[in-house]
């Protein structure tokens, strides 16, 4: 071997060992780099492996039903099937919704929301794309789903009102959750097709009718598949309420009320404030609503003048007219100041100062004790008798039979109405109470204002023998009026302005004569009232007053009624209100008396 | 007659006793790791990968057996040949080649798809260790005679980019730096070729490709763009982060199993590993292939002549760099290369190439002791 060749093999194992021990130390990098992954970097890899791996979703709990007094479902979930994405599995929004929007319809709107969505709910949350699927949709989706991967038909709930307009106001309806209801904190987690109350019923018991959602861990792949579930936690469902509310009178005062343009009336148990029917017309179908309200129907709701949206037995506020002659009798009689046996001539109007009031009859009464006064709803009488009483008395009286304040039904919302004072007057018009304002308060006018609601409330506490009972709509153990606050009356003068109000309806004499019912044993005791809602000027006097039929829709008088039945052992209350619909005694006695008639028979209290 | 004498007229069984069978146990427990592990990835099922990896893994067993009695003369008179005929091999994929993953690399040969870049590190390996088998020391001082060699080794690397395959090209000329360190090039002109380099990098970074490009961006900002190019890498390290020392399990891999890791079955297959047993697993391997490693070198250095040397060597180190790149890969410390796991990795072109790798360094062993001449004849 030459020695060159011993030089070459000397300086190749020389280098060999340099790239040998460069190599080692390459593995060593490797090693290391291992030991800090593997041991110095476990924890928050192991995390992150899990976050992968797991993927939560929420389950929206069944919502609670809404039943009537017997079990009748007013507010129902039914199946409901409905087109999502999830975001996870999505590569491509736009050309999925394209794909999409072949099968289902998407307007412009849906798909700036799907995109927003998509953007907000992120990740593990499902994306609304299409709710309410025909058959024929699900069909034709799921034929399709190859060519639709990332979106999935969900089964979901919706919200549905079998009664439809028949019980929008005391139901209410669901909607989606909006901004505002995530920024003021109503609602904390946002599912797919979650609904919450939006009005009526369905938001003042909405805590108790949601329920808790539940949730489901999943293993899942990078795809988003669902490999298994590892764990879940059941919704936990919302309460059913069961309502006071009877259908099938609800029905028959619907059925009355729709032959007026606008009209509400209510009834109630005059013990245990039990609401048996609360009905506004017209009306309105909350299922609109379950999907979002096109801006069509709601263009149409809002303008129509009838305010089908508005729930006028709780938010309409009345002059309540001559069915304020009960405050003023109870007032004058609890007062002293009224002697039933005393009579009031009524030339058809009556003096204070230079101004003149005026009787509704042209030409007066005559003379009129307080039966006839009361029956023949003489205004010369209440005038003279609210003059003695005064506006202290009256205020103090209204307040106890329950106007001008809430009636604390438990309903979102409802108006105070107003029964006005000295100190109210002071402080809203900054002048003193002039006693002409009594005279017309007297008699239900002025700036009296009253919900339907607050005058059959009325009307029951004189019924049941002067308790506070107050309404309420969903079922409860409700102590009878042995339990509930006595207002104090004196029993003789309640029964001297039962009598009274009696006359109205029962006697010849009365203005409701005619409406009276005849069945032995269910006979009716109510009050008429005719609300004016126009100012009848001096010159229009002079000339004769013209009639309501003549006059603008708007321009015509509130018809009134207020009642309780039967006479003898009273049990149900009503109120009704026809918006300008002319005289209480033509107009809403014969309403009353069907109604009321109609709720003995039921005899929804059991009694 | 000497042992020595001898070496040149062994019979088949005389060499099949001489086989370094220790060496062939080495890759036998690593290709067998290699098909548990598709097995695995298969989720714990022969299909789609595990069944294919064995057959293919059982016939390169016996292709690398084979060329172990290969005659390493033989060896030596075909290095150019095979070298050109490869190289020939390349011109016809950039003409004609396969196109597949924005990269033209394969020759479909209906039953095998060939891939010339990776035969080329075997016989280019060959080529170089002849070249330099035959030059004196002092004729390689003169820089003219590093012409051919650098031309050898430039022409397919440049094609290779032409693909552009950026990792091959990158182990090959790796490889073939190794080479000519060992053969005695001298320290400073590689000094030279490394400034050279220094300097023409950022012209070529305007030549790369856009995800060759984005491989190199993702591996400097890895978070930049998490559900990009960098979700493998991010995917990768959670997975061996999560599997700790112990690992989870076989098959029970969260990441692997659930789809997270990508192609974790060629190039991720590592991590697989790593995930599912842990760094007890990861480091049982690396010591298997540092083990090959060293019976590499040990051929080296105990072959008796230049050229059995600079093949064994050349061929353990394209070993080591392949094992190197793809570790350093997948646990984060280099950009995606896309460079598998040798022996391990699913592929049937990198498992036949390997294997018969370690056939020449087998025949290598075999005959280590025949001692040649410059000229190509054998001394005594």
């Amino acid at each position: 071997m030459s020695s060159r060749e011993t030089e070459k093999t000397r300086l190749f194992t020389r280098r060999v060992v340099l790239i040998g021990a460069a190599q080692v130390g390459l593995f060593s990098l490797l090693l290391g780099r291992l030991y800090y992954l593997q041991i110095l970097q476990k924890t928050k890899f192991t995390m992150l492996a899990e976050d992968n791996r797991i993927s939560l979703r929420l389950i929206p709990p069944p919502r609670g039903q809404i039943l009537d007094r017997v079990g009748t479902p007013l507010a129902v979930n039914q199946k409901n099937y409905r087109l999502v994405l999830l975001p996870e599995q999505v590569s491509n929004l736009q050309i999925l919704l394209d794909k999409a929007a072949l099968l289902v319809e998407i307007t412009e709107a849906d798909r700036k929301k799907i995109e927003r969505d998509f953007k907000n709910l992120g990740g593990l949350n499902a994306v609304m794309v299409h709710d309410n699927l025909t058959w024929d949709q699900v069909s034709s989706l799921s034929l399709n789903s190859p060519n639709l991967m990332g979106t999935e038909i969900e089964v979901g709930e919706v919200r549905t009102y079998p009664y439809t307009f028949l019980t929008a106001h005391v139901a209410g309806y669901v909607g989606a959750v909006s901004q505002n209801d995530k920024d003021n904190g109503r609602v904390k987690l946002t599912m797919p097709g979650f609904r919450i109350g939006k009005s009526g019923l369905e938001r003042h018991y909405d805590p108790l009718l949601r329920g808790e959602p539940g949730d489901v861990q999943m293993e899942v792949n990078a795809r988003g598949r669902v490999e298994r579930e590892l764990a879940r936690n059941e919704p936990i469902a919302g309460q059913d309420l069961k309502l006071t509310i009877d259908i099938g009178l609800q029905q028959i005062v619907q059925k009355r009320l729709e032959q007026e343009q606008s009209a509400s009336a209510v009834v109630m148990d005059i013990y245990t404030g039990a609401v048996y029917a609360l009905v506004s017309h017209p009306s309105f179908d909350p299922n609109l609503f379950t999907y979002g309200i096109g801006q069509q129907d709601w263009d149409r709701l809002n303008d129509d003048p009838f305010l089908p949206l508005l729930n006028k037995v709780l938010d309409g506020v009345y002059a309540p007219g001559s069915t304020f002659k009960i405050v003023t009798a109870l007032a004058g009689l609890e007062a002293g100041l009224l002697n039933p046996k005393e009579t009031v001539y009524c030339p058809g109007h009556m003096d204070l100062g230079d101004h003149r009031f005026h009787c509704w009859k042209r030409g007066g009464h005559g003379p009129v004790d307080f039966v006839h006064a009361m029956a023949g709803s003489c205004d010369t009488y209440f005038y003279d008798l609210g003059k003695r009483v005064g506006i202290d008395r009256l205020h103090a009286m209204a307040k106890r039979l329950g106007l001008g304040e809430k009636t604390n039904i438990d309903f979102p919302h409802e108006r105070s109405g107003l029964v006005p004072s000295r100190a109210w007057k002071m402080a809203t018009r900054g002048v003193g109470w002039q006693q002409g304002e009594t005279l017309i308060t007297a008699i239900g006018q002025g700036y009296l204002l009253a919900s339907p609601m607050q005058l059959a409330v009325m009307a029951a506490r004189i019924a049941n023998g002067g308790y506070a009972v107050t309404p309420h709509i969903v079922q409860k153990e409700t102590p009878l009026k042995s339990a509930q606050s006595w207002l104090g009356f004196d029993s003789k003068n309640l029964d001297v302005l039962k009598e009274a109000l009696s006359a109205v309806v029962n006697l010849p004499i009365g203005t409701a004569h005619s409406a009276r019912i005849q069945e032995e044993g269910m006979e009716m005791v109510g009050k008429t009232g005719t609300a004016q809602v126009r100012r009848i000027s001096t010159a229009e006097r002079a000339e004769g007053v013209v009639a309501n039929e003549a006059l603008p829709w708007k321009e015509r008088d509130h018809a009134l009624f207020v009642a309780y039945a039967p006479k003898d052992k009273p049990r149900y209350a009503v109120s009704i209100v026809v918006e300008h619909g002319g005289s209480g005694a033509h107009t809403t006695a014969p309403l009353a008396r069907d109604i009321l008639l109609a709720c003995q028979k039921i005899n929804p209290s059991g009694a | 007659m000497s042992r020595l004498s001898s070496a040149e007229h062994m019979s088949l069984t005389d060499k099949f006793r001489l086989i370094n069978w220790g060496l062939v146990v080495l890759i036998a427990l690593i290709g067998l790791t290699g098909i548990a592990l598709l097995y695995s990835s298969g989720g714990k099922s022969w299909e789609p990968w595990a069944a294919p990896q064995a057959i293919r893994f059982a016939l390169g067993f016996c292709l690398m057996l084979g060329l172990a009695l290969v005659d390493i003369r033989f060896w030596l008179r075909a290095a150019y040949p095979l070298f050109g005929f490869m190289f020939f091999l390349l011109i016809v994929v950039e003409i004609m080649g396969h196109v597949g993953m924005g990269a033209q690399r394969w020759i479909n040969l209906g039953f095998f798809v060939l891939q010339p870049s990776e035969l080329m590190k075997i016989t280019l390996v060959l080529a170089l260790a002849k070249y330099f088998h035959s030059l004196e020391l002092d004729e390689m001082g003169r820089p003219a005679m590093l012409v051919p060699p650098l031309l050898m080794v430039m022409a397919p690397v440049g094609l290779v980019l032409l693909q552009p395959n950026l990792g091959t090209a990158m182990l090959l000329t790796l490889a073939s730096g190794a080479l000519f360190f060992v053969a005695g090039v001298r320290w400073w002109k590689f000094l030279i070729v490394i400034a050279l380099t220094a300097l023409v990098l950022p012209y070529a970074w305007h030549h790369l490709h856009d995800y060759q490009k984005d491989r190199l961006l993702t591996f400097i900002h890895p978070d930049s763009d998490p559900l990009g190019t960098g979700y493998n890498i991010i995917q990768s390290k959670i997975a061996l982060g999560s599997g700790g020392v112990f690992g989870k399990g076989f098959g029970m891999g969260s990441q692997s199993q659930l789809q997270f890791l990508p192609e974790k079955h060629t190039d991720f297959i590592f991590v697989v590993l790593a995930e599912e047993f842990g760094m007890i697993g990861a480091v049982t391997l690396l010591a298997l292939y540092f083990l090959l490693l060293v019976y590499g070198v040990m051929i080296a250095l105990t072959s008796r002549s230049q050229f059995a040397r600079l093949t064994a060597f050349g061929l353990t180190t394209s070993f080591f760099l392949y094992v190197f790149v793809n570790v350093a890969m997948v646990t984060g410390l280099i950009p995606v290369v896309g460079i598998p796991l040798p022996l391990v990795s699913y592929g049937g072109t990198a498992m036949m190439t390997l294997l018969i790798g370690c056939g020449v360094l087998l025949s290598i062993s075999v005959h280590r002791d025949i001692r040649i001449s410059r000229t190509g004849i054998t001394e005594l």
